[in-house]
């Protein structure tokens, strides 16, 4: 289809402001010489642009959207409409305190539920996303070890089945990575850990339930071992999904934490963004919380800083308007919905694994968490079929693929997550249609192979987009 | 309570049973008791819709809302055309993951495609990425893209709103990477002093701001040429509306421009979500952090977009990446070409030239009712006054009236700002209250 | 394709190529084919030092990057520059496109001829 600029005529626009109703003034600096092609259409070519648009994406409401790890649950309109009030979104951030009240108290709410769900002492709101709440918790635990004089400590330890964000933060953040190896049931082998530690251990980043989706039973042991070494222990709450109301980051010996608002608390990924990735900490890291966070007085609301804060994560509060999403979906749950989330989060997965495991091989057959991961090794040798290939077959019934090739310690990896707000009758359909793909793959696997044949295009050519980079419309 | 999962107790018991669990219980025992919590969670009761609504709306009125806004400093007041809500609240566009899978999410891709293309003809730069969290960060971000295994030293005007510094000082206390300030005179980067102070240091980029946080016009050519003097990159932190019509950053020759795109379309919205552009030279395209999405076909042929350029980025670099971005401000990038793609060449020109003239026509008339100018350069839509009375109390004055002042800067200057949403009526009552107080 | 017999080989799928005093490294045909299309390669600049066993560069595919261990330590007098803009050279002739030209080597890692290098890649798949 044609890109915006492709479309209209120049001279064409929508009428959109009054003229100036004061004396033009023309600034006397170097001004711009270069045309700006900027678009030049009607409303409703506009308009109809986006709608065929918005044909060729797929959204969690065009249909079930098993993206492992992401947590693509249903995102609720009233969320929405919430955060669509003209009294938060007319708001300035640099208002005064008195006049902002509604916004704070929002604030305040949340970081208290926050702190109440994750099992920790503060909570901060300004980090914009799940991997900026990384780097976030990740200079807390460094300010830390700097306060108490021991900068020696500068080892993050990541077990290799880790998000990659995780040793990315750790590097952003200054600290050498040590990477350890997982045990064959997927989860820390705490031997290996025992030698990682020492000295220089700043501290360790994991997530619990791991990236295979199990819950790692050894959880106070490792979180032990860590802190008996003098390092702190970071929680990547990704998977929170999982756990929210039947266990908590803060019990399981975790310091700081990271949450994934657009991920356990239903606001919506944007097609990548805003999200929002909230930090709570215990009491020994609070003195380095960043920016500035809602405190309730007797006369009201108040913002308050730290005076070791490492600084400012980002401008202002953060991405307020996910915030007030995250809270309206917290304030209609309340402590049982939350804990039925998990319920039923971890019963659709389990589900799933259990009446797939006849068609796919398992890379862990165990009860599973929130999401499990299935392998086609085997398949690729057999019949030289991929994950790729399972994942481009399913495009074509209008189902969105698992995250494929993670985590990188399974081989050909699919990982599935169902989330909580699927039917039964949903799960069944998608159980069917993984067969049957599975079925075509043995009799046909050139048909599988090329793979989708009923979406807008066919598989990309990703080599020749990287090798000869086309990154904006060249205007003639 | 409310709930959002739709299968029922009895479903959820048979599905229990029919994959060999007993209960929901049996079913977590995998988590060991030792860290089960042994009572609910201390939170309020879930609630119905109604209530859940009532209870927000509630917290959004106890909000203030303004009848006129001259306050910017960051965030900034602008018309948002309504086809601009109405499309980026398309369900698709809304609920969608990042565009991993291309067959299915070209939508997406092609509006990210659209946005870089946007954000190249703005500041005249090769290449834009998909955008990360604000302009704060993206200043930050900027700074790490310069440094290499040599240069680790930034150098950031004092001019630059003190947040997006406050940002790139905690971004360089993770990396290790030194902050050194260079001195404002009269409201502007002393590029004399510049020059002396980044001589032979080993400067890895220059940050400067257009206009400045005082809302000055910098000497953006004259700075790009002491930054690349002292063989460092130069960097601009730029707001939009000013691209229409000053010099572009790559016309001044910068490498890296970037800037927070709220302006241009976002609500003012408490400061979030927002989204931070960035953009570079074809050089440092492969030091540009976050997504970027390119052109190529499938194998019919078709024309087609997918992310690319993506062995730069976390998921495969790992601890080798340039920054940690994952997700960032897509919805908020699409916000950004819808507005754009609304008001064309002609309606973004003719939003800054209204800004300009009305921070004018507002800062002659404060300066009758006896708030004197600070700085003497030519400034964009924001100037500094000063006076001798409190400027907090000027603003609790102004505030009983309805209107959002200047922001106070100090105990008596106050940073104003004017948009095209300030009418002359307006200012005019606005003038005419400060002649009050004043007198 | 097969294995020059010419060069050394290094258990990281280097090759290494001996022109008087200076030092030629590339990649090997086994690593381009694991690899697959490459989309570009990082190089060090020349007057870097490289050190035997350390990663001196990365070859980078639509999904994934591999470190390039440097076989020997000296320092780096000529990158091939033609491969960043053609990194498909590397897997149309992978033991024609050399990368990087090292002199005043100090050190070497234990270096196969081609025989045992076959050997070896035969146990690796």
């Amino acid at each position: 289809m044609e890109l915006i600029f492709e479309l209209g005529q120049e001279g064409r626009g929508l009428d959109l402001l009054p003229a100036c109703d004061v004396e033009k003034v023309v600034l006397q600096a170097p001004k711009r010489e270069k045309k700006m092609h900027l678009p030049h259409v009607s409303e409703t070519e506009l308009s109809r642009h986006y709608s065929r648009l918005e044909k060729r994406t797929h959204g969690v409401n065009d249909g079930f959207y098993p993206l492992g790890s992401c947590t693509m649950k249903y995102n609720p309109k009233v969320n929405e409409e919430m955060a669509a009030l003209p009294g938060f979104t007319n708001v300035h951030p640099l208002a005064p305190v008195e006049s902002v009240q509604g916004c704070l108290e929002v604030l305040y709410t949340l970081q208290e539920d926050l702190k109440e769900i994750a099992g920790m002492d503060h909570f901060t709101l300004q980090p914009a996303a799940g991997a900026h709440g990384e780097f976030t918790g990740l200079l807390l635990i460094k300010a830390y070890h700097k306060a108490n004089g021991d900068e020696k400590r500068t080892k993050i330890i990541v077990p290799d089945s880790a998000h990659g964000t995780n040793p990315a933060s750790a590097a952003m953040a200054g600290f050498d990575i040590v990477n350890i190896p997982s045990g064959e049931d997927g989860c820390v082998d705490v031997e290996a850990l025992k030698k990682a530690v020492g000295e220089d251990t700043a501290g360790l980043m994991l997530t619990n339930p791991n990236t295979v989706g199990i819950f790692d039973k050894n959880i106070l042991e490792i979180t032990e071992i860590i802190h008996k070494s003098g390092g702190l222990c970071y929680y990547d709450g990704a998977n929170l999904n999982a756990i929210m109301g039947q266990c908590r980051p803060g019990d399981m010996g975790f310091d700081v934490v990271h949450l994934n608002l657009h991920k356990t608390f239903s606001t919506p990924h944007g097609g990548g963004g805003p999200g929002s990735g909230p930090v709570g900490c215990k009491d020994l890291l609070a003195p380095f919380l960043p920016g500035c966070y809602a405190v309730k007085t007797e006369e009201g609301f108040e913002y308050e800083a730290c005076e070791e804060s490492i600084g400012s994560m980002r401008s202002f509060a953060g991405n307020f308007l996910v915030i007030v999403k995250a809270l309206t979906y917290i304030t209609t749950l309340g402590a049982e919905g939350i804990k039925e989330a998990s319920q039923n989060a971890v019963l659709n997965a389990n589900y799933m694994r259990v009446k797939l495991a006849d068609a796919y091989d398992m890379a862990y057959d165990v009860t599973c968490m929130h999401e499990f991961v299935m392998t086609l090794e085997k398949k690729k040798k057999e019949i030289d079929i991929t994950a790729m290939d399972i994942a481009k077959a399913m495009l074509d019934y209008g189902i969105h693929p698992p995250t494929m090739y993670f985590p990188l310690i399974v081989h050909e990896a699919l990982m599935v997550e169902p989330t909580e707000t699927e039917t039964k009758e949903e799960m069944d359909h998608v159980i069917a249609v993984l067969h049957e793909i599975m079925e075509k793959a043995k009799k046909d696997p050139e048909y599988i192979k090329h793979s989708p044949h009923h979406t807008v295009i066919g598989r990309p050519d990703e080599v020749k987009a990287a090798r000869t980079p086309v990154v904006a419309y060249t205007f003639e | 309570m409310g709930s959002y999962v739709p299968n029922k107790k009895a479903e959820q018991e048979a599905m229990l049973k029919e994959i060999g669990y007993q209960s929901f219980d049996d079913m977590f025992s995998v988590i060991p008791d030792s860290v089960k919590l042994k009572a609910p969670l201390h939170l309020p009761s879930g609630k119905s819709e109604f209530e859940t609504a009532n209870c927000i709306k509630k917290m959004a009125a106890k909000n203030k809302q303004y009848c006129g806004i001259f306050r910017g400093a960051g965030a900034y007041n602008h018309y948002i055309p309504s086809i601009v809500k109405q499309i980026t609240s398309k369900e698709a566009f809304v609920t969608a993951y990042t565009p991993y899978q291309a067959e299915i999410s070209q939508g997406i891709l092609q509006s990210i495609f659209e946005y870089q293309t946007l954000i190249c003809q703005l500041t005249g730069m090769d290449v834009s990425n998909a955008s990360v969290y604000d302009g704060a960060t993206a200043a930050a971000e900027a700074c790490a893209m310069c440094k290499d295994r040599k240069k680790k030293t930034f150098f950031v005007s004092e001019t630059v709103d003190p947040k997006i510094l406050s940002v790139i000082k905690t971004y360089s206390f993770g990396s290790g990477c030194e902050v050194v300030m260079i001195p404002e005179k009269d409201g502007q980067t002393d590029l004399i002093k510049a020059k002396e102070l980044m001589a032979g240091t080993g400067a890895a980029s220059l940050l400067v701001q257009q206009p400045n946080y005082y809302g000055q016009i910098e000497d953006v050519r004259g700075a790009v040429a002491v930054a690349h003097e002292a063989g460092a990159k130069a960097i601009v932190s730029c707001n939009p509306f000013s691209l229409a019509v000053l010099e572009t950053p790559a016309e001044a020759g910068a490498d890296v421009a970037v800037g927070e795109a709220q302006p241009l379309g976002l609500p003012l919205a408490f400061g979030g979500p927002y989204i931070g552009f960035m953009a570079c030279t074809q050089d440092m395209m492969r030091k540009l952090p976050g997504r970027i999405v390119g052109q190529t076909n499938d194998e019919e042929g078709n024309r087609a977009y997918v992310l690319t350029l993506q062995a730069r980025e976390q998921h495969i670099r790992r601890e080798k990446a340039s920054s940690n971005i994952c997700s960032n401000e897509a919805l908020c990038a699409m916000t950004v070409a819808v507005y754009l793609g609304a008001m064309g060449e002609k309606g973004v020109t003719e939003v800054a030239n209204q800004c300009v003239s009305k921070a004018h026509y507002l800062q002659k008339g404060l300066a009758e009712a006896g708030l004197t100018k600070k700085y003497d350069g030519e400034f964009f839509h924001e100037f500094v006054t000063c006076c001798k009375e409190s400027a907090y109390e000027l603003c609790d004055r102004l505030e009983e009236k309805g209107y959002l002042a200047g922001l106070p800067i100090s105990e008596h200057e106050l940073l104003w700002c004017a948009t095209e949403m300030n009418t002359k009526e307006q200012m005019d009552d606005l003038i005419a209250l400060v002649k009050e107080v004043v007198a | 394709m097969s294995t020059p017999t010419e060069l050394k080989y290094s258990k990281t799928h280097e090759w290494v190529k001996e022109e008087g005093d200076v030092m030629v490294i590339g990649l090997t045909d086994f690593a381009q084919n694991e690899l697959g299309d490459l989309v570009f390669v990082n190089l060090p600049e020349e007057g870097d030092e490289v050190e035997a066993g350390e990663a001196f560069g990365d070859v980078e595919s639509v999904k994934a990057v591999s470190d390039v261990i440097s076989p020997v330590s000296g320092e780096v007098c000529a990158i091939n520059e033609d491969l960043l803009d053609n990194p498909a050279a590397i897997n149309e002739d992978a033991y024609g496109a050399w990368l990087i030209k090292v002199k005043n080597v100090s050190d070497s890692e234990e270096l196969m001829d081609a025989s045992e290098y076959d050997k070896f890649c035969e146990s690796e798949k």
